[in-house]
């Protein structure tokens, strides 16, 4: 094996131990929310995601503007890999919210800030792999993706802002405040070991799609040559 | 020196467009017949209900203006496109960035030429008093206008390239100016049925600060939009 293939499989393999102890430790032994209940235990992997999330897409940010400045196509794969897992992030983010908000607001969906901060960014970003997939040739896809990866993350803030002062009943952050936060120690113990988890996990899918990506550009590559000689 | 020069660019590129405009004048009558149907429709959704017209006439206005802007918006780059004339664009001496300006000022006027006739259309049909409050709602309009046209202009010259352009202009930019969109429709609510613009200053702090940030990075990516 590769010395790339190694370090991905590695990566592959502690992120799944994390994971199964970090989501062993929030599904079976942490204690039920006071309050919530058993269904707060979704939370752990919830928080979990949207870490890995926010941070997909970050990377393609700084991918975006490493391929613009060095037209580099390694760091436009990277762009696109850490997207497309951005995107997958976002989902489970959504779809364990939706779970959470159902036994907890009693319904599916309410357009709470963060709530909505979270589905605009799936588009954005759901957009910036369409708009890759309608280009009609591989530089134009990474030309424009990169314009849009800079500005897809640019808008994150600003939307933020947008729909806070829209409206708000999410509840307040417990872990980042002032005085420091109000969650039982253990629970943030659990909290940040399925944090790790999952930006593990970020990190062996994004290697993986990396690898996938690579391969595509050198059967492109390929074809091009081929192509030439006739 | 150089801020003349760039001026002078912008205006070339500006005033081609009008002048086109001028002669086919295809873009505005489209826009205008468009924001018309629009308005009607809003009517059939909503039934003849005044009061609950009224309710919702804040953001039935900024529907209209916005999809009435991404209409025009759409055909922004279509010259170009049908004739294959975006290599001459490149070849014309300078920075890009007065072909970015001078597009973006199109943009906002035929935009803004087309919100002035629906202002009037719609208070009409809808039955507001909007005279009293014309001062705060052209503020309102040419704010969110240029936040609108900011982002908009650089992604009608990417997808200008693209297959599927018509579905992914809309796709794109509406997500990505979301605070444009919430900005405005609060101002213009404020201004229409509540406590009037001392109220919502937030609200015109964000839009402006949007429009301070994309006017600034738009211009720097348009850059790498247009290399062939």
């Amino acid at each position: 094996m590769s010395r790339p293939l190694v370090v991905t499989r590695v990566v592959g393999a502690l992120a799944g131990a994390v994971l199964a102890v970090g989501l062993g430790l929030a599904f079976f032994v942490v204690p039920p929310d006071a309050v919530q209940g058993e269904v707060q235990r979704i939370m752990y992997l919830h928080l979990g995601a949207v870490a890995a999330a926010y941070f997909a897409f970050f990377v393609t940010l700084l991918a975006s503007v490493r391929y613009l400045w060095k037209r580099d196509l390694r760091a436009d794969a990277v762009a696109v890999a850490s997207a497309e897992v951005g995107v997958l992030f976002t989902g489970v983010v959504l779809a364990s919210g939706s779970i959470w908000g159902k036994s907890t607001w009693g319904v599916w969906w309410t357009w709470d800030a963060r709530l909505t901060l979270t589905a605009i960014t799936f588009t954005i970003y759901v957009g910036y792999l369409m708009l890759r997939a309608f280009a009609e040739e591989p530089q134009a896809a990474a030309r424009y993706g990169a314009v849009l990866g800079v500005l897809g993350f640019l808008a994150i803030p600003l939307n933020h802002f947008a729909v806070q002062w829209w409206r708000t009943l999410h509840q307040p952050s417990s872990i980042i405040r002032a005085g420091g936060p109000s969650m039982d120690p253990f629970m943030l113990t659990v909290v940040l070991v399925n944090v790790c988890g999952m930006l593990l996990l970020y990190g062996y899918l994004l290697l993986e799609r990396f690898r996938l990506e690579r391969i595509r550009h050198q059967t492109l590559q390929l074809r091009l040559t081929r192509g030439r000689r006739g | 020196m150089v801020v003349a020069e760039v001026m002078r660019r912008t205006w070339a590129m500006t005033w081609k467009d009008v002048r086109v405009e001028l002669r086919a004048r295809e873009r505005m009558n489209a826009m205008l017949f468009f924001a018309g149907l629009v308005l009607f429709i809003f009517n059939f959704a909503l039934g003849p209900d005044l009061e609950r017209l009224r309710d919702a006439a804040p953001g039935l206005l900024w529907l209209a203006f916005l999809f009435t802007g991404m209409l025009g918006l759409g055909r922004s780059f279509q010259a170009e496109r049908e004739n294959e004339c975006f290599e001459e664009l490149l070849l014309t001496p300078g920075d890009r960035e007065s072909l970015y300006f001078g597009k973006l000022a199109g943009n906002i006027l035929f935009m803004v030429m087309a919100e002035l006739l629906i202002l009037p259309l719609f208070a009409i049909l809808y039955n507001l008093d909007i005279w009293s409050r014309l001062p705060g709602l052209v503020l309102v309009a040419v704010l969110g206008t240029i936040g609108f046209s900011t982002i908009g202009t650089l992604l009608a010259a990417m997808t200008a390239h693209l297959r599927a352009r018509e579905v992914m202009l809309p796709l794109l930019l509406f997500p990505l100016t979301v605070p444009v969109i919430l900005g405005s429709v609060r101002a213009t609510e404020a201004l229409l049925n509540g406590p009037g613009l001392v109220e919502v200053g937030h609200w015109l702090k964000l839009l402006v600060g949007f429009d301070v940030v994309f006017l600034v990075v738009c211009p720097l990516l348009f850059e790498f939009v247009l290399e062939e």
